[in-house]
């Protein structure tokens, strides 16, 4: 009988040693590494994969990996978590509301900008506000990637026959609420069901779109007190309840019947942010898109920009920094691409480029850029965070009717206060 | 080695004669606690560490974020008594509670009796009433969100065939939570189905048979011998589903968000937006602590009920 403790070491040995072997396969690559962490899961995040695909046939040097994580809180919650234990990926993406509210100066590291102007990126390529959004103490913390803006897509076929369609075939544009409401019946009256398909269960950039038109405040210019002005935003509660009350929305919709209601033609117009583009394109049904109306007094629409971050990492490598840097010039230089997905790209030398402005429907919508209406600045605002949850739990009674206008802007700006009164975790 | 072996038998044969006046010796004292240091270890940096390190955070603002936490004292517990969120996410919590476990007892102890059977029958109640409960919680909400969408859904397809009006199911502040738990029971009813089925099967068939010489008939013997025989089984799934219905989060988060209006946010997620979403690591944790003490209590409630009843029968 061979004696047992031998033969146990033997087994662990060979154990420690398969072990050491495991890891030295990721441990010695001289690549440097670019870990990418995105939320991208419509038919943007289609888009990205092909997009990546080409960087990585490109780029060979570089060991890059992307990630696509849930959008919204679980995607925040995650690159929070990562970034506060300083072991985060190379670079993510941040929703631009959000930039503020995320800690710069604990979560994120500041984008160097020599290395990012020796790979050809300078402040003059972007527009200014948008560059000045990305600014947080004097240091670039994000590089805009684009802009999304909620527009206006359109069923041409529905609208056609709806006789809302111009001499060449695009949507001829409506002002002032009497045109809006006009323009929604006649879709309604063609559908037979709907006019336009929304979000009820979150319809936050609606009514921040109507509100922005109507030149509604949100908070004084210090931001330490919410100065919502009642009567207008109460207007545009009322509006949305009349269009829910008419028939010309549904009542209940959320976001995948607002893609499914908008599909299936039970609906001739929708009102969403650009991004299901492909989603329409795969469905191969006749749309188009144009700016969502002016209903009010000014061109507003809710909207915000994806960014690149550097999420902090407590070892950071010099050769990746360059690499990734190097890679969010790439991804701006080929955001045409991007582009195609929906959004409207921010780096400006790609937007005044043909192969961007011959995009059919994307280039459609593209003047209202400078009219993009950002979230209203706090810790606790942004895509995916509280105030659009405290919107969405009051304004979707509003559609369903389970709510007067005048009790939900009454809970929603008691909610709104009861978050300026807690102290900025950041 | 050849040389060795004998040598090492020789000189281990006394300690092992020995071992029984000496007591154990210490590698083999030791030898216990490495075999169980592996949960040790995981029991208390997962487990331990964090339940203190809780109640420590839930005096200070600590924030997500890594900017340092100041101390407070008593002011999150403080801002969480006069919280009508927690209060009422709370009942939501207490609420889903009391609507999901007696169906998924009593069901599950019909679905049980049915599917106690040999046959091709048996076999295929058994694995149908099974089946839902191997899904993911992702699973199973996106195909019960589908069920439930108004205009083309399965369930307001069949009120409508049948002549009734449509109900929007989630989007309705008193439906929503009837139809989450619709989904949970049709979910994990399986779990208890099991339980059950494997009780009933502990019975011997020989108490039937004596029964039914007696001339017991089939309500007699399911009254008067198979429910008394569960009833330590009843106890134990009432236990277990108390506790996992406290602990509700995955379906309502994935279906509802907590929605229409909060009216089915759960504690679970009010503690996870604070301390997740909104980075506020303290204020979570003091809710958390709040919840945990609720937890105790039921549970210490519940052992004290069942215990008094095995006694009374015993």
């Amino acid at each position: 009988m061979p004696p047992p403790l031998p033969r146990r070491r033997a087994v662990l040995g060979g154990a420690l040693l398969g072990a050491l072997a495991l890891t030295g396969c990721g441990t010695f690559s001289s690549r440097p590494k670019v870990r990418e962490w995105n939320l991208f899961g419509g038919g943007d995040g289609a888009r990205l994969l092909q997009i990546h695909q080409q960087y990585v046939a490109e780029h060979p040097d570089v060991a890059f990996e992307a990630h696509t994580l849930a959008w919204g809180p679980p995607f925040y919650t995650k690159l929070a978590m990562s970034a506060a234990g300083g072991r985060a990926p190379e670079v993510a993406t941040l929703h631009l509301s959000r930039l503020k509210g995320f800690s710069p100066t604990t979560m994120l590291d500041p984008i160097p900008t020599d290395l990012l102007e020796a790979a050809g990126i300078r402040e003059s390529d972007f527009l200014p506000e948008t560059w000045n959004r990305c600014v947080v103490d004097g240091k670039l913390y994000a590089v805009p990637l684009d802009q999304h803006p909620f527009v206006l897509y359109y069923n041409t076929e529905i609208c056609q026959k709806a006789g809302l369609l111009g001499a060449d075939g695009k949507i001829k544009p409506v002002k002032g609420v009497d045109a809006f409401l006009e323009m929604l019946t006649a879709v309604k009256e063609t559908t037979g069901k709907f006019a336009a398909s929304v979000e009820t269960t979150n319809p936050w950039r609606m009514w921040w779109t109507l509100y922005g038109q109507l030149e509604g405040k949100f908070f004084s210019d210090d931001g330490s007190r919410l100065e919502l002005d009642d009567a207008k935003a109460l207007e545009a509660l009322q509006l949305m309840a009349k269009l829910a009350a008419d028939g010309l929305v549904p009542r209940s919709a959320n976001y995948p019947a607002l893609v499914a209601q908008f599909t299936n033609g039970d609906a001739g117009l929708s009102f969403n942010g650009e991004w299901e583009v492909t989603t329409y394109q795969t469905a191969k049904m006749p749309f188009s898109m144009a700016p969502f109306p002016v209903v009010y007094d000014v061109p507003k629409f809710a909207g915000d920009a994806h960014t690149f971050v550097l999420p902090r990492q407590s070892n950071r490598n010099q050769d990746d920094t360059k690499a990734t840097v190097e890679y969010i010039a790439w991804m701006l230089k080929h955001s045409a691409a991007w582009a195609a997905g929906g959004h409207i790209p921010s780096y400006q030398p790609v937007v005044s480029s043909q192969e961007y402005l011959s995009l059919k429907p994307q280039a459609e919508y593209r003047s209202v850029a400078p009219d993009v209406l950002f979230d209203p600045d706090a810790w606790f605002s942004g895509s995916g965070a509280q105030l659009q949850e405290e919107a969405g739990a009051a304004f979707s009674g509003v559609f369903s009717g389970q709510a007067t206008p005048q009790a939900a802007l009454a809970q929603f700006k008691a909610a709104t206060q009861t978050l300026l009164d807690t102290p900025s975790p950041v | 080695m050849a040389v060795q072996t004998p040598t090492r038998a020789t000189a281990g044969a006394p300690t092992r004669s020995a071992r029984p006046e000496t007591g154990q010796p210490w590698k083999e004292r030791w030898a216990g606690l490495f075999f169980v240091a592996p949960f040790l270890v995981l029991f208390a940096v997962f487990l331990l560490w964090p339940t203190f390190s809780g109640l420590w955070n839930s005096f200070f603002n600590t924030s997500l974020s890594g900017i340092k936490g100041e101390f407070l004292g008593l002011q999150n517990w403080r801002e969480m008594f006069n919280d009508p969120a927690v209060w009422s996410s709370l009942r939501n919590t207490l609420v889903f509670t009391a609507m999901s476990t007696p169906p998924l007892v009593v069901i599950a102890l019909v679905m049980a009796l049915l599917a106690n059977r040999k046959g091709l029958l048996g076999w295929l109640l058994r694995f149908s009433y099974f089946a839902p409960f191997v899904l993911p919680a992702t699973v199973v909400s996106l195909i019960w969100v589908w069920i439930y969408q108004p205009g083309f859904g399965l369930v307001n397809g069949l009120l409508t065939a049948g002549g009734f009006a449509e109900i929007d199911w989630l989007n309705t502040e008193n439906r929503a939570m009837l139809a989450v738990v619709i989904t949970t029971v049709w979910w994990t009813v399986g779990f208890n189905f099991l339980l059950y089925l494997a009780a009933l099967q502990g019975i011997p068939a020989q108490v039937y048979e004596a029964a039914a010489i007696d001339g017991a008939n089939g309500r007699q013997q399911l009254f008067r011998i198979t429910l008394p025989l569960l009833s330590r089984t009843t106890g134990l799934i009432v236990v277990l589903q108390l506790v996992a219905s406290l602990m509700i989060f995955d379906q309502i988060y994935l279906m509802t968000d907590g929605g229409p209006n909060y009216a089915t946010r759960p504690i679970v997620q009010y503690i996870y937006q604070n301390g997740f979403t909104n980075y506020r690591i303290g204020y979570a944790s003091a809710i958390s602590y709040l919840f945990f003490v609720i937890i105790v209590i039921i549970s210490v409630l519940q052992f004290k009920l069942f215990s008094g009843r095995k006694e009374a029968r015993g």
